[in-house]
């Protein structure tokens, strides 16, 4: 337990009305207080932009009465002079818990939960838009009287639980009052985020995109709910339409997470109020495209121990760069004009919140933006015009503090809450530092005080010898205890004084070792401060800060590399069209297109490149990937159609640059087989340093995710309860939801109304031959069986992805128009691939089924070029034929390849050059182009790793140097990216 | 796409009755000559247009083609235009140790237990494995197999790919205890309440005096006549004494530096690191202590996000570069199944600076001194087994790596697998539409 620093006066304010008029009153007479309070002597800030000198502030019955330089005070007023102290209207934290335990989390048990777990609720638990903050409400004095010493005086609180957390509830923190005049709204806004809740094993959503597909359906719900009569009760629903009209803050909790959240938001015309990671100057154009306002942490990380330098070198620069710049993310949030509140939210304690914002201030942000983002932000955020200001008729919720809010030696001394007052420090309160002379018995005595109140330390001397010396400070008394020169026979000395703030000397008595009583003064003769002198010094110190790269870590670039034209001189083309190798042959790129190939071709204002000897190939398309992904499977349900993979593109992935280094240019990001009907993909090109919604393909042909056999079957994991356990389940599941889709698609086609279903939509999409599918596939009988189902249908399966025994049934594959994309050499990983073979490549391919090679791995994708060389190995694909396999092939099962896949003239200029022939395991790509922009050079790579090593060696550095100074440090900790496969499951539970 | 990683006992009763492994060859009846390829001895030279004879299993010629060398009675292969190489060698290796990994039932390369010496590999090695099979191909002839987990995870076993059964295998009995160094760093369980990600290993130091208090107790129990049996202490003996070697699994630059340390400490003389990831920031106290190096899997992605991309492509060229005696090894995700890309592996160290020859050693003679079997294998030298194949190209370079004969101790070894048999039945099929 920290030591109390504070004085409390419980029910020293006599004018604050404990109860309100209409309760009887047992216990003695009923009183009336009817006083005014005037602070006198004050610069007021009535908010950080409207400041009165030397002002008085008036108050009654907790509400600002008037306020300025010269006002007429009522006679009956209690007057308190404050001596040219500042008063700063209370902060309001918008995202808060305070009072409102965390739910505990239920013990899950043995098997999976699909279904929920309420009646007469939503059919999901994690969506609690019921749940009311006051219900869950205590008043937890301890963290309030925390808060209000770090200058917060209102607190918007909530249950943080589940995706749809219901109404937070608007608190004063008075901790002298009651509940009654505390609660200044029970109903202040709708809180939402992308976590389960606790309180629910319900497996739906397992991943990001499930839990924004959730949202998205719960809004198309409640709107359905909304308009129709209906002949059951939906609890939460109700509560939701009802929540409607409240502001909703949105947790996302990072840069990435709120772009998503407001991308849901936005579709069904809500505006949240975001809570932010801090992260937000990574991408600030991003955020600043939200249009949203943010509730922005100041929980910036301290400086890695990095003294030992094996542990320091497995630190990401990454990470060592968030220490560096986080600082700066209020300023350049402001700098970009994008509104936002600071909340206390993700500190471990809040008594570090105003030492965080000092060290934004230290960064370059203003001192009045910082009150901005405490008061008058957050208010107008709740349109709550009551607080965050002391206009005439808001609350007087205020402090009293000695200077600027946030210097480093401002004091706070005194909180009022609707005129509760409580104090910490007595403002007229001498500061007892300095150096005191004093005589006893003849001897002369000089006594050193320093340090903070509560904390005193001192040092007493006569002549030159040290004697101990020890000081309390109790209230306005202080007492010292010392022993006596007399080394021989030390003796302990008492000395009591009372403090008079009208003299800098301190009058009391002393207390002989015999008894004695005298009085005594400590003469003080200086007041200088040495730890101030010193944090002035660190202050001056100008901040170092990194320039943000895109993206923000490793290999990243300060400016995105521009179209280029180029002009390639004398290469070994491979066009993978009819003029399939040419030799000496020169590709012109302009405006991100081939636009000449052919012999000694000029342009003026082309860069040449001398490719004598290389070869030049069209970018590698890899029809499987799981990179450059927040999240792969959806697990929690057997059917995801309504889940997007584009929702959760990860565009700071390091595996995009490292794909780039072997050649990739576009891959499909895949969701994974964790069910029969899987999510919806996402179509990227590797365009390393643009944000995520830049790397989608525009106007992208739809895909989505199928998987048949032991995944989905959940045969190695332990699930029995899940529908489908066998592949005849399977089957029948894929009847059952394609009628369905079918059905609804004939009402939606009808005209009559209809309930608004994502994942009938999807699917109505495929058997309108609008969305293709790409089905994960091991063995003969699934597939069969699969093909059968998609003509049933009268669609087409698109392409079997992995279809490792599609070699058995090519023939069949060819009959109905699927392609194949598998990979060159795996097997025995499991049962149902004991029969793959690394000859199934070129067989399929010699039967004329659409062949292509894929990775499914963030290692391989990078050599995929030498995994299509197995197909020339495996089974004597021509070369040509095998390059197809990772470059036209599939771009054709992509539909894309009117854009990519092959050297043609107008195609987009996606090119790789190689310094070998490309399917040797001896080539290497020394270029990689996506739209004639350079994104990998193996020279410019060179200067990368340079400047990555001299960023981690300054901030190293800069971190020995805060460890120096006697900074915390945290030990070095690394962060690790899940690699993801069809089987991944999201890392972090949501 | 590999399995759901969460483990579950399945109770599949799982039949291989399909196809059996290939019959395992005859002795060599009569001497063979191999004339007019281009020799790759392994040892870091190559020959052109050579001669390699060979009778009873051994080497007895290799050099420039000498027509004086051949008669009648030597069965002739004409490789002009072709390539032969010493058998490559996979140490480090489960190859038939597990058959499918989702199926439990057919796993058998982890013991519980933290320490265990006495667990050995070799009697568990299933010579039908259709996964051994698939090596031959690709001119995998040999391989390491060696038991995982635990602290030291038990005694390994150097085999030949084409046998009955694992006595018939054996090439090496029981060549070396496998130790896990433990690890600076351990991943948080969330689920537990810890940091997520790598955090400090606060129980590193504890582990090292665990490994002390081992090996002291396990010398006392071989060499001071403790009574009593002690089955983990007793297999250690033979690394005391020299007969064995201790592979220790490590990869970070500190495990290196105290695992050789602690390896002086005990006087061990025969020491290997496996894995070895940082040892090219230690490359003087490696060699200094004549410790060699088993190189982590070269197709594999750097540790770090501020890592060269193409750091483990390279690890092998700046071993080499620093005179360090390396091999490959492949361990990992899907390692038995693409233990048959080793030559590939080899191949990509070329890419990233190593020469072919350079390459090739670190699949064959480098292997085998490791693994101490370098008197006889490892090389195209006269006096060693003819283990060795020829190929219709670079056998490094996956476009060409095409075996036309391999040969294990003379014997002339089947080519063909469970996989090779399904592609000519359903070749035949389309070719008959």
């Amino acid at each position: 337990m920290k030591k109390i620093k504070f004085l409390l006066f419980g029910l020293f304010c006599s004018f604050v009305a404990h109860t309100q008029d209409y309760f009887p009153k047992n216990d003695g007479v009923k009183t009336k207080a009817s006083n005014y309070t005037a602070i006198s002597n004050a610069k007021i800030f009535i908010t950080p932009n409207s400041v009165i000198e030397n002002g008085t502030l008036l108050i009654k019955d907790g509400i600002v009465v008037k306020s300025g330089a010269d006002i007429e005070i009522p006679e009956n007023t209690e007057v308190i002079d404050i001596k040219g102290n500042s008063i700063y209207p209370s902060f309001i934290d918008l995202y808060s818990t305070f009072g409102v335990d965390k739910p505990k989390r239920e013990s899950s048990g043995n098997s999976p939960q699909y279904g929920p777990s309420r009646e007469g609720f939503y059919w999901n638990d994690h969506i609690r838009p019921e749940q009311n903050a006051l219900t869950a409400f205590k008043f937890d004095k301890k963290t309030a009287k925390s808060m209000l010493e770090q200058g917060f005086g209102v607190v918007n609180t909530h249950i943080e639980d589940g995706i749809v957390r219901g109404n937070g509830a608007l608190i004063a923190l008075d901790i002298n009052g009651s509940d009654a005049k505390r609660i200044l709204s029970g109903r202040s806004a709708q809180y939402i985020s992308f976590s389960k809740s606790v309180k629910s094993q319900q497996s739906y959503p397992t991943s990001i995109m499930g839990a924004m597909a959730l949202l998205r359906q719960l809004y198309q719900d409640a709107d359905w709910y909304k308009k129709e009569n209906r002949t059951t009760i939906d609890r939460s629903i109700d509560a939701f339409n009802n929540n409607s009209d409240l502001v909703q803050i949105m947790a996302a909790g990072s840069r990435v997470n709120a772009l998503r959240a407001d991308a849901v938001g936005d579709q069904f015309g809500v505006q949240y109020i975001i809570l932010g990671g801090g992260d937000e100057y990574e991408r600030i154009s991003t955020i600043k495209n939200t249009n949203a306002a943010f509730i922005i942490p100041v929980n910036f990380p301290k400086p890695y121990d990095v003294e030992n330098s094996f542990l320091a070198n497995k630190l990401e620069l990454e990470s060592m760069k968030e220490w560096n710049q986080r600082p700066t993310n209020p300023k350049i949030l402001n700098d970009n004009d994008v509104p936002f509140a600071l909340t206390t939210h993700g500190l471990k304690s809040v008594s570090e919140f105003k030492n965080h914002v000092k060290n934004a201030i230290e960064h370059g942000w203003s001192a009045r933006k910082a009150l901005e983002a405490l008061t008058t932000v957050p208010a107008q955020l709740l349109n709550n015009n009551k607080i965050g200001n002391l206009k005439n008729g808001s609350y007087a919720n205020f402090t009293i503090t000695s200077g600027e809010f946030f210097d480093s030696d401002t004091s706070i001394f005194e909180h009022w809450i609707r005129g509760s007052r409580t104090i910490f420090k007595e403002f007229n309160q001498k500061d007892l530092n300095g150096s005191y002379t004093f005589n006893l018995d003849k001897q002369k005595y000089k006594l050193d005080i320093s340090g903070k109140r509560g904390n005193h330390k001192t040092k007493l001397k006569s002549d030159s010898l040290n004697l101990s010396c020890s000081i309390k400070q109790n209230q306005d008394w202080v007492h010292l205890l010392f022993t006596t020169k007399d080394t021989v026979n030390q003796q302990f000395m008492r000395f009591s004084a009372k403090l008079d703030s009208n003299t800098p000397d301190l009058s009391g008595t002393v207390n002989f070792f015999d008894g004695t009583i005298k009085k005594l003064t400590l003469i003080k003769s200086s007041s200088k401060n040495i730890t101030k002198a010193k944090k002035d010094k660190k202050e001056a110190e100008a901040k170092t800060v990194l320039a943000v790269s895109y993206p923000n870590g490793a290999y990243g670039s300060l400016q995105l590399p521009e179209p280029e034209t180029i002009l390639f001189q004398n290469a070994t083309v491979w066009t993978n069209e009819s003029e399939g190798i040419l030799q000496n042959t020169d590709v012109l790129v302009k405006d991100g297109k081939i636009v000449e190939i052919g012999r000694n071709l000029k342009s003026r204002k082309a860069r040449i490149i001398d490719a004598t000897g290389k070869h030049l190939t069209s970018g590698i398309v890899d029809e499987h990937s799981h990179i450059a992904a927040a999240s792969i499977n959806e697990a929690g349900q057997n059917s995801s159609a309504e889940v997007s993979i584009e929702d959760v593109v990860d565009a700071d992935d390091v595996n995009i640059y490292r794909n780039l280094s072997g050649g990739v240019t576009t891959i499909q990001i895949l969701h994974g087989s964790a069910n029969p009907i899987g999510g919806r993909s996402a179509l990227i090109k590797l365009k390393w340093g643009e944000s995520a919604q830049n790397l989608l393909y525009k106007n992208a042909p739809k895909f989505i995710k199928f998987a048949l056999g032991e995944n989905v079957k959940q045969s190695n994991w332990g699930s029995y309860s899940r529908f489908p356990q066998t592949r005849m389940g399977v089957e029948q599941m894929y009847i059952d939801y394609f009628s369905r889709a079918k059905a609804y698609d004939l009402k939606k086609k009808s005209g009559q109304a209809f309930r608004v279903d994502t994942e009938m939509e999807v699917l109505a999409e495929i058997l309108n031959k609008e969305r293709f599918i790409s089905c994960h596939s091991y063995v003969q009988s699934e597939i069969n069986m699969l093909m059968k189902v998609a003509e049933k249908f009268d669609f087409n399966i698109n392409t079997f992805t992995h279809i490792l025994e599609g070699y058995k049934v090519a023939d069949k594959m060819k009959t109905h128009g699927v392609g194949a994309s598998t990979f060159s050499d795996w097997w025995a990983y499991k049962y149902e691939v004991n029969d793959a073979i690394p000859y199934n490549a070129a067989i399929l391919n010699a039967v004329g089924v659409v062949t292509a090679i894929n990775s499914d791995d963030a290692e391989m994708s990078r050599r995929l070029n030498q995994e299509a060389a197995k197909a020339v190995k495996y089974g004597g694909a021509s070369e040509e034929d095998a390059w197809k396999m990772v470059t036209l092939n599939p771009a054709k099962l992509l539909h894309i390849d009117d854009k990519v896949g092959s050297i043609k003239i107008g195609k987009d200029a996606d090119l790789v050059l190689w310094n070998e022939h490309p399917l040797s395991v001896y080539a290497k790509a020394e270029q990689t182009i996506i739209e004639g922009t350079v994104y990998f050079d193996i020279e410019r790579d060179q200067q990368l790793r340079k400047s990555i090593q001299k960023e981690r060696n300054i901030l190293i550095q800069m971190m020995l140097k805060e460890k120096n100074k006697g900074m915390k440090t945290q030990a070095v900790k690394v962060e690790t990216k899940q690699d993801m496969h069809c089987d991944t499951l999201d890392h972090d539970q949501i | 796409m590999r399995i759901f990683k969460i483990p579950i006992i399945t109770i599949l009763a799982v039949c291989f009755t399909l196809n059996a492994q290939q019959t395992p060859a005859k002795k060599q009846m009569k001497t063979i000559a191999i004339s007019g390829a281009t020799a790759h001895l392994g040892n870091g030279s190559l020959i052109k247009n050579s001669l390699v004879v060979f009778d009873n299993g051994t080497i007895r010629y290799v050099g420039k083609m000498d027509a004086s060398k051949l008669n009648s009675e030597i069965e002739i292969i004409d490789a002009k235009g072709k390539h032969v190489y010493p058998g490559f060698i996979i140490p480090n290796s489960t190859l038939g140790l597990i058959e499918i990994d989702a199926v439990r039932a057919s796993d058998d390369d982890e013991e519980i237990g933290t320490w265990n010496p006495h667990i050995r590999s070799i009697i568990a090695y299933n010579t039908e494995s259709k996964v051994v099979e698939t090596m031959r191909p690709n001119g995998v002839l040999m391989a390491q197999i060696s038991p995982r987990g635990g602290r030291i995870s038990g005694t390994s076993s150097v085999v030949q790919l084409d046998a009955w059964n694992w006595e018939d295998a054996v090439v090496k009995i029981d060549d070396g205890i496998h130790m896990n160094w433990p690890n600076t760093f351990s991943r948080g369980r969330w689920w537990m309440g810890e940091e997520p990600g790598l955090n400090i290993n606060k129980k590193y130091a504890d582990e090292l005096q665990e490994l002390n208090v081992y090996f002291n107790n396990a010398k006392v129990h071989n060499f001071k006549a403790s009574p009593g049996l002690n089955l983990p202490f007793e297999a250690m003996k033979g690394v005391f004494l020299g007969h064995q070697t201790l592979f220790i699994h490590v990869d970070d630059e500190k495990g290196i530096i105290d695992a050789i340390n602690f390896t002086k400490q005990h006087k061990i003389e025969k020491v290997v690191l496996v894995g070895a990831y940082e040892a090219y920031k230690q490359t003087e106290l490696i060699k200094e202590n004549d410790v060699s190096v088993l190189l982590r899997r070269v197709h594999s992605r750097p540790n770090k996000s501020d890592e060269d991309y193409d750091l483990p492509f390279k690890l092998a060229k700046k071993l080499v570069d620093a005179g360090v005696t390396v091999a490959l090894e492949a361990s990992g995700d899907m390692e038995r199944m693409n233990s048959r890309n080793l030559p590939f592996y080899a191949g990509t160290t070329v890419a990233y600076g190593l020469d072919k020859e350079q390459a090739l050693q670190l699949i064959t003679l480098n292997a085998a001194k490791i693994l101490g079997i370098d008197a006889q294998y490892g090389s195209l030298e006269t006096g060693k087994s003819a283990t060795l194949f020829i190929s219709q190209g670079d056998a490094l370079d996956m476009r060409t790596n095409q075996l036309v004969h391999a040969f294990i101790d003379g014997r002339n070894i089947s080519l063909e697998s469970h996989q090779t048999k399904l592609w000519k039945r359903y070749t035949e099929k389309y070719e008959g539409q």
